[in-house]
């Protein structure tokens, strides 16, 4: 019956578990449940074998060598710069420039564009909904330059206040660094409309994209960022490897972030000119092997078909809500109108760290505590919440254990 | 008894549980069992770090020459993990509670169910529980 649902659906979820070898796992004697997408994607076959086969077929360092792993190295390593200018729609692979994640995407913009753009009294504008790593950068950045940290207000059902942005928006407002979609909340916050009030101010906006590259279609050029931040893990792909796209005669402008090889053009003791966009922002060897293994995953997500996908959580996410809403004493924190698939809650009398061991007795990982939104938490005056966030090969069954693991915790616990 | 007969007792206690779900309600029965910690305690200076829950530790030197723990915490498990620690260090010696073995924690096997991360902070609490031990010895040398 569910198969049937599911086909019909269009996204035939026991086929896409199929390419995902940890789904087979047990946790804890229990078959594994996992709801903890919104940290980190598990890998599909195809991404995990991308990886091998470089190491074990042509592991080179890029760009120098004119031997043949050399050359494929290099050309797979730019195969994966082309596959994401299509994947988020920029106008040229030069804006493509690989880093360790979002974070790193961020902190690139603010010790490179914020260094040379922010001066005392300028104003720099984030929101009450930021991850540390849209908020600590900053905070840095405007510390050293005498430049003022601005904070858009979060409303009760965990939206941005447009308004309150409006306001908060001046002629001494330089840059507007917003998140695409909560990472603790779900919300998916309206970036087109902060892009073009902030734009019409004269400020750059940076959207950091960690949450919202996997769940939505990202297209750059029509959103009119001026920065995009984000990492491939969470796209079912490999850890420690991001993208940061940025319009080109801004990256052009910047100055330069690390130096070391591969950034430069000539080095002499006296002076040393600069590559060219993207490699005068990647210095040293770059993580080889995993930003390969990022195609792999973009490839599998673009072949999986992306409505399809968007589709399905959507159902997940609808269903979830439905169950959830039923538990006695249980309350979800952020009800914002759109959402991606992720839900945080919390529970009547209940610490979500006893929930979240108690779950994990059973099999089924979430996240609990602050999600790295400590000031969100605040906001909500509460310490932390529960969060199960569904990826594309998570299933009602499991959402029905998740419920009834909660159950079950609630019952041990009050 | 001594600190090892009490680490044996409960370790002996707890084989007598078929499943981690008994494991957890005993535990969780403990927390809410332990005594309540006094207000003045509840200060900044006795919270212990760990990443998720709040932890209250006081402890309280006494004439006898030993040291009495008592502690809160807003997570129930975290609050029966303290309850026994404090059933296995409280009252004791600086001595005694510096040289514990505390195997029992791995031999009821909480460190392959509450990994040493920074989630729940069992190891930060058994440190710091060594800490006031190892400060309260400082301090008395220095009297004497």
């Amino acid at each position: 019956m569910q198969v049937a649902a599911d086909l019909q659906k269009g996204l035939d979820v026991y086929a896409i578990r199929e390419q995902f070898p940890i789904l087979k796992r047990e946790v804890k004697g229990k078959p594994l449940v996992y709801l903890d997408n919104a940290a980190t994607s598990q890998k599909p076959q195809v991404v995990i074998d991308a990886l091998v086969n470089y190491y074990t077929n042509y592991n080179a360092n890029i760009h120098r060598g004119i031997h043949t792993l050399a050359e494929e190295a290099t050309a797979a390593f730019e195969a994966t710069r082309d596959t994401i200018q299509k994947f988020i729609g920029a106008a040229s692979r030069e804006e493509i420039i690989f880093t360790r994640g979002t974070t790193e995407g961020i902190n690139l913009v603010a010790y490179t564009w914020g260094r040379q753009n922010l001066h005392a009294g300028d104003e720099v504008i984030i929101s009450g909904m930021e991850h540390h790593s849209n908020i600590v950068p900053w905070q840095i950045i405007c510390e050293e330059k005498k430049a003022v940290l601005k904070v858009i207000p979060v409303d009760d059902n965990g939206e941005l206040i447009l308004e309150e942005f409006k306001k908060l928006l001046t002629e001494k407002t330089k840059i507007v660094s917003v998140v695409h979609v909560s990472n603790a909340l779900g919300t998916v916050n309206p970036v087109k409309q902060i892009i073009d009030a902030a734009h019409a101010k004269g400020a750059v906006v940076m959207v950091d994209g960690a949450q919202s590259s996997v769940h939505l279609d990202i297209n750059v050029q029509e959103m009119d960022c001026d920065f995009f931040a984000f990492s491939a893990h969470k796209l079912y792909g490999p850890t420690g490897v991001g993208a940061l796209y940025g319009k080109k005669h801004i990256l052009e402008a910047m100055p330069v972030f690390q130096g070391g090889g591969e950034m430069i053009k000539e080095v002499t003791f006296a002076k040393t000119t600069y590559n060219d966009l993207p490699y005068k922002y990647e210095a040293g060897t770059p993580n080889i092997a995993d930003v390969v293994a990022f195609k792999a995953a973009l490839d599998f997500m673009t072949e999986t078909g992306m409505k399809k996908m968007r589709d399905y959580e959507h159902e997940l996410l609808a269903y979830a809500t439905e169950q959830l809403e039923q538990i006695e004493g249980l309350k979800i924190i952020g009800k914002a109108r759109e959402k991606t698939s992720l839900i945080s809650f919390i529970i009547d009398k209940v610490h979500p760290q006893d929930v979240g061991i108690l779950l994990d007795n059973r099999g089924i990982a979430v996240r609990t505590g602050h999600h790295c939104a400590q000031t969100l938490m605040d906001r909500f005056c509460i310490p932390g919440t529960i969060r199960a966030s569904f990826a594309i090969y998570n299933t009602k069954e499991e959402i029905d254990a998740l419920v009834e693991g909660l159950k079950k915790a609630i019952k041990l616990l009050v | 008894m001594t600190i090892q007969q009490i680490e044996d007792e409960i370790v002996e206690e707890f084989s007598l549980f078929d499943s981690w779900d008994d494991k957890y309600e005993y535990i969780i029965d403990l927390g809410k069992r332990l005594a309540p910690l006094d207000n003045k305690y509840r200060i900044d200076e006795n919270k212990v770090r760990g990443c998720q829950s709040t932890v209250w530790l006081a402890a309280e030197y006494k004439e006898d020459g030993k040291i009495y723990f008592t502690a809160d915490s807003d997570a129930i498990i975290v609050k029966g993990l303290i309850s026994m620690l404090i059933r296995v260090l409280s009252g004791r010696t600086p001595d005694e509670i510096i040289n514990a073995p505390l195997t029992f924690i791995q031999r009821i096997g909480m460190t392959t169910h509450l990994a040493q991360t920074r989630s729940n902070g069992l190891l930060s609490m058994v440190k710091q529980m060594k800490n006031y031990a190892v400060a309260f010895k400082i301090k008395n040398s220095q009297l004497q």
